[in-house]
């Protein structure tokens, strides 16, 4: 079978076999564990603790009234430490609640909805918010806003992702191995609310344990497991519908817009998590790779835990690294220190010795067209770049620099080492503050 | 832990191992072709036009940038590219001082001055060839028999009329060389342009390491040869006129090596063939009408000037478009 993709995108080496193989190992939450309050894309929430008071294991730490937003909870039973400023990984600091660990996990009653034909779609959505679900993959999106399109709408394509592009990342592998169960509950709990709607996993055709184990689980079943080509970026909202669907989310629209949602693979876990137990969001899997790492895996961490527990976790580090990453080397963030917690969006904890940190030196444009060749959006990054270098952001409007994607395809192919998407990134944010 | 080795920088994180130096790399050894059978058809002598050539190329290049305190480039290899070509564009017969001023200009006027690698407007060599070309025709014209002299002893310079030159003036047809000569490089002509085997070999080595593609070569090449078929000149066969425009003049040099110049070729697909087809048409007029009997150096350099326009024109279709004035909600 012809397997499905997305016009142009890059091949790097996916340096997954570091981890792929290695069942999830649990990460034992340590003494203190950091919540920055923000952890999603929209309102900002109220800290409904202060120092002193006792919390339970998935109690809220802080909500909000606002539509866009979802609460935080507590991932260990203990004691408010302090409420104040900690560095987050990003290398800014945020508001952020301590909570000292009394190593009981102790819980709040978590109600279980077995029949979820007894659920009605807005106790559905309900759910999904109060278990403060967002989008896992990076972005940390609302996930119930996503799931409630305006009623003209029509939803006619469910997709989850399970492409998991990036280089070294494998958690989303893992857990499409070792819980297809709980990825296809949450598939159904999706297919609820969208029952008109057709549903798929799509994989790249990199994990093919993961496609094998998913086609037994759908078995029987009308969902249907793809094949996808392994290319970056494969899992891109955009370039995914367009591999499954053959449709063009135009401009400034949404995925909705052309009748498609895309949920990550664990959020749909998330999702079974919490509206079948009642069990919120407490804890993720994160892949922690790269040569630094002794003992490489994926790991299953609450929410809150340092850094370096985690890594401590993976068998520690025997020099400093050159490069500490949040997320894949595509598009992950690079930070300045270990001492930061694990948070809904970490995907990934990477850490790269000073070789591979190393930066080619930035050398002119010699206008081979790579960039273009590369831009999974068809964009003229050689020109964007310039533009926005000069200041120019009539034409970078013109060259559709806000279509940008920012996957960083143009920079990683780019044999002048330009720092492409890096130089989109500050245009676009020019372009937004001029709107 | 708060460190200051460690490094913080915009994603992506990794990056391709291809470098400006790399390709460059691949161009020079898709060159070598070309330069043994520049060796075995014209002598030794060669060898010391291309040393002379590189040199002066590299040497222009860094003192430039050393005197204007630039940062120094020449590891880059695309001075070395530059030398190469250069040299490629030369008979074999040239003094040493050809291949010198051609540098300067290739280098200094049409590189540097114009803001070094990737800014120049019109291909470096190129410009050099037809700067050496107008300002001394008769020793950029004295082409040397190949395989007369040189391996038996002799070093004559034998005046040859080139296969177009025969063409266009339509005298001693019966003169021509074969096919097989043609393709091989057996006749006279420049150092580098004239074995299209050679040149073949190297252009699709840089198509394997996807240096190049096939666009501007294809739609080149291609053109010249449909319009050399349809208008055919004097007493030869269409398709006998269309073996000797597309194997002769340095043809397949400038369709792989020439046109290809990423600085002086549109970046968009489309464009890259109306460049190929735009080459191979203003080659053929000036072959045909012109005053010259060979037209690939001026068809490149009039199409390196409409790149600007040609990628203004030619953008590729963005994912997601909407054409203006429909409603992107639909």
């Amino acid at each position: 079978m012809r397997k499905l993709t997305f016009k142009h995108g890059i091949h790097p080496r996916d340096h997954k076999s570091y981890t792929n193989a290695i069942p999830i190992r649990m990460v034992e939450p340590p003494e203190l564990l950091y919540f920055p309050v923000q952890q999603h894309i929209g309102a900002p929430l109220d800290i409904l603790v202060k120092p002193g008071d006792k919390v339970l294991k998935g109690q809220k730490l802080a909500d909000s009234t606002a539509p866009v937003s979802v609460p935080l909870h507590s991932s260990v039973s203990g004691t408010v430490k302090d409420v104040g400023m900690y560095m987050h990984a990003s290398g800014v600091k945020v508001p952020t609640v301590v909570v000292e660990n009394d190593g009981q996990d102790t819980c709040v009653e978590f109600i279980e909805h077995d029949d979820l034909d007894a659920l009605s779609k807005e106790d559905i959505i309900k759910l999904i918010r109060e278990g403060g679900v967002v989008g896992m993959g990076g972005a940390g999106f609302p996930t119930h806003i996503k799931l409630s399109p305006p009623p003209e709408k029509e939803i006619r394509h469910i997709i989850i992702n399970g492409s998991e592009c990036e280089p070294y990342l494998t958690s989303d592998h893992r857990v499409m191995v070792e819980e297809p169960g709980m990825i296809i509950e949450g598939l159904h709990v999706i297919r609820k609310l969208f029952p008109q709607a057709d549903a798929y996993v799509a994989i790249e055709a990199n994990k093919p344990d993961a496609i094998e184990t998913m086609k037994a689980e759908v078995e029987g079943t009308d969902i249907g497991v793809l094949t996808m080509q392994t290319k970056y970026p494969q899992g891109a909202e955009k370039q995914l519908i367009y591999a499954v669907t053959g449709k063009e989310i135009p401009s400034g629209s949404l995925p909705m817009d052309v009748g498609c949602i895309v949920i990550n693979i664990d959020t749909a876990t998330a999702i079974a998590r919490a509206v079948k137990q009642g069990i919120p969001l407490c804890r993720r899997i994160v892949t922690v790779s790269g040569t630094m790492v002794s003992k490489p895996g994926n790991f299953s961490v609450r929410i809150g835990t340092p850094f370096s527990t985690v890594i401590e976790a993976a068998g520690g580090i025997g020099a400093v690294p050159g490069k500490i990453i949040m997320g894949g080397p595509m598009m992950g963030v690079a930070g300045h220190s270990l001492d930061v917690p694990v948070v809904k969006a970490t995907s990934s904890i990477l850490l790269f010795d000073q070789e591979e940190a190393k930066a080619g030196e930035e050398s002119p444009c010699i206008r081979c067209g790579r960039c273009m060749s590369a831009c999974p959006i068809q964009l003229r990054p050689l020109y964007l770049n310039a533009y926005a270098l000069k200041g120019d952001w009539e034409q970078c409007q013109k060259e559709n620099m806000m279509d940008c994607i920012e996957c960083g395809c143009c920079s990683y192919v780019c044999p002048a080492k330009r720092h492409l998407v890096q130089s989109i990134r500050v245009g676009k944010q020019q372009l937004a503050k001029r709107k | 832990m708060e460190n200051h080795n460690v490094i913080v920088s915009s994603s992506p994180h990794i990056r391709a191992k291809a470098s400006t130096r790399s390709i460059m790399q691949d161009v020079l050894i898709a060159l070598v072709p070309s330069l043994i059978s520049g060796v075995i058809f014209y002598g030794f002598r060669v060898l010391w036009i291309l040393a002379l050539s590189i040199g002066s190329c590299v040497a222009f290049e860094y003192l430039w940038q050393h005197l204007l305190k630039k940062p120094i480039r020449i590891g880059d290899l695309s001075a070395a590219v530059t030398g190469v070509l250069l040299a490629f564009n030369l008979p074999v017969t040239v003094p040493w001082w050809i291949p010198v001023i051609g540098a300067f200009v290739s280098i200094i006027i049409v590189k540097e001055l114009y803001g070094g690698i990737g800014s120049n407007f019109m291909n470096p060599a190129m410009v050099g060839r037809v700067f050496l070309s107008v300002s001394w025709p008769i020793l950029m014209t004295q082409f040397c028999e190949p395989f007369i002299g040189h391996w038996f002893g002799t070093t004559d310079v034998i005046t040859s009329a080139t296969p177009l030159a025969i063409l266009k003036s339509g005298e001693g047809i019966e003169g021509l060389p074969s096919f097989v000569t043609l393709f091989l490089g057996g006749v006279g002509g420049c150092i580098g342009e004239t074995s299209a085997l050679a040149l073949l070999l190297g252009g699709l080595y840089l198509v394997y390491r996807r240096v190049i593609n096939l666009r501007i070569p294809l739609s080149f090449v291609g053109a010249v040869a449909l319009l050399s078929f349809l208008f055919t000149n004097g007493s030869l066969s269409p398709f006998d006129n269309m073996m000797y425009h597309v194997l002769s003049g340095g043809l397949f040099l400038g369709a792989f090596f020439m046109a290809t110049d990423y600085a002086t070729s549109p970046v968009a697909a489309s464009g890259q063939i109306i460049m190929g087809i735009g080459c191979g048409l203003i080659t053929f007029m000036i072959r045909r009408f012109g005053g010259y009997p060979e037209g690939v150096s001026y068809a490149i350099l009039l199409m390196n000037v409409a790149t600007p326009l040609i990628d203004k024109v030619c953008k590729p279709k963005k994912y997601g478009y909407v054409r203006r004035g429909s409603s992107a909600k639909k």
